[in-house]
């Protein structure tokens, strides 16, 4: 029992260093597929580390009237982000922390980190940083009860919210993959993903003009090594939620509960091979769309609130018995 | 022509980097140590926007100052150095000072044009304080009226290295 999960946690382990090292990286790729598509060289996958590094270095600047919660708001985001990292079955099934790998937490999590930033934003006290949070704070709350129920839509075949048993059920029974629930599920959660993550067409992260920003307006005033946690958090979000997508639809080679080094060594492969086909994907979708006005994005997050709703009924109705 | 043939048909449009700049009496080391990365904030003092042209110019796909590490962006706090353009006006000279003090240190003052470096056309003038020099200490200048992108970005990779 004890070997048992030494070897979950070594994998947890490596699937948190993993997050932490890559998520930059994952980024990186992201802007330099981009960047061909457009004709241009590139900085290289490599730039956002560079970046990173050198915010690192540099000098923090705590503007004058911002209180704790301006602070402490880039760890709170880092931290959440972290522990998601932690929980979600992106490399092997048992996680250590796997009682709390429930669904509701995962999406608590994440909103708890989104908060955090948008009453940073408040806290400076700006203009900027008011009109970002107010934004944020108002897609957040359409994606929020989004990835809850297109999640809710993949936990009824498998009969359990926690999504180490929602993507063992899948493995398990691959036909309800393609079950209308199942494809309205992974639209919803696809557009509430781009969404939260700040990409087109909800938000462009790499405009320069504070009138369109959503959330680079929130972190106007970090400087420094904030900034980078800022910038580090909002990569390794992209990431798990990433990873996450892609375990839910491709269950496939991911550890089981008690893995192997060779199973360990599998699904670190395979994850990280599905999150680069997928932001490779998402980075060349980018070229093709403009960013939406703003007044119309809660028309496509109600859309896929709406698909989310489908597919819950939907995966009731044509639920395919297992067991 | 739809997109994807568009993108295929033009292929890589910028054009292929010279060789990295070594010379150290005329490079400017990094701000923070670090290669390869520079965030600029950029600042018209109370340029003709020729200057401003020729820096979009710069980051075009033709140019892509971006393959050697470096991006404007939106706020002086995420930045590590000032790109000023145009000689500075009694109007701008404040918001001038603002946006250095911003700038978390350590951090590096690009002028770019004649008017920038020594007043040019505008020098003596009564609604003009003077050139940047005159007042913020500059670190890396770029003369011409308007410095072609490519002297622009010859000047950005004496301070990234890259």
């Amino acid at each position: 029992m004890s070997a048992m999960s030494v070897m979950s946690v070594v994998a947890t382990l490596l699937q948190v260093v993993a997050v932490l090292v890559g998520a930059p990286l994952v980024v990186g790729g992201m802007r330099q597929v981009r960047a061909r598509l457009e004709g241009r060289a590139g900085g290289g996958v490599g730039q956002p580390w560079r970046d990173l590094r050198k915010q690192l270095r540099k000098q923090q600047i705590t503007p004058l009237g911002t209180t704790v919660v301006f602070a402490l708001a880039p760890a709170v985001v880092a931290g959440t982000t972290l522990l998601i990292a932690a929980i979600l079955p992106l490399i092997s099934l048992g996680s250590p922390l796997d009682p709390a790998a429930d669904l509701f937490g995962v999406v608590g999590l994440l909103f708890l980190g989104t908060v955090a930033l948008t009453l940073a934003g408040l806290d400076t006290g700006t203009a900027f940083g008011g009109m970002g949070s107010s934004r944020e704070i108002t897609i957040a709350a359409l994606v929020e009860p989004t990835i809850l129920l297109a999640v809710f839509a993949l936990s009824v075949p498998g009969q359990s919210a926690n999504l180490a048993a929602i993507v063992a059920a899948a493995a398990d029974n691959p036909g309800q993959l393609v079950s209308p629930g199942s494809l309205l599920a992974f639209v919803a959660l696809a557009i509430v993903i781009i969404a939260e993550t700040g990409r087109l067409p909800v938000d462009n992260p790499s405009t320069h003009l504070e009138l369109t920003m959503i959330h680079e307006a929130m972190v106007l005033e970090y400087a420094g090594p904030r900034l980078a946690l800022v910038e580090w958090a909002s990569a390794m979000r992209l990431t798990v939620l990433l990873g996450l997508m892609a375990n839910l639809f491709l269950p496939w080679g991911i550890a089981g509960a008690d893995p192997s080094p060779l199973g360990i060594l599998i699904g670190f492969v395979v994850i990280s091979l599905k999150i680069l086909v997928l932001a490779g994907a998402l980075a060349a979708g980018e070229v093709f769309i403009a960013k939406l006005r703003y007044f119309r994005v809660p028309e496509l997050l109600a859309g896929s609130f709406l698909l989310a709703l489908l597919a819950v009924t939907a995966s009731y109705f044509f639920a395919t018995p297992t067991n | 022509m739809s997109w994807t043939s568009k993108i295929r048909r033009v292929g890589r449009m910028a054009e292929p980097a010279t060789p990295t700049p070594t010379n150290p009496a005329n490079t400017v080391e990094p701000p923070t140590g670090v290669t390869g990365s520079l965030q600029l904030r950029h600042v018209d003092c109370g340029s003709c926007n020729g200057c401003e042209l020729e820096i979009a110019g710069a980051f075009s796909a033709v140019y892509d100052a971006e393959q050697f590490g470096v991006r404007v962006v939106a706020s002086p706090r995420h930045a590590d150095g000032l790109i000023a353009t145009g000689v500075v006006t009694r109007n701008m000279h404040q918001p001038l000072l603002n946006t250095l003090n911003s700038i978390p240190q350590p951090r590096v003052v690009i002028a770019v044009g004649d008017c920038a470096v020594d007043g040019g056309a505008f020098a003596g003038g009564y609604a003009v304080v003077g050139s940047v020099a005159d007042v913020i200490p500059v670190d890396v200048r770029v003369p011409g009226c308007p410095p072609s992108p490519a002297e622009i970005i010859a000047a950005l990779r004496t301070v990234t290295g890259r």
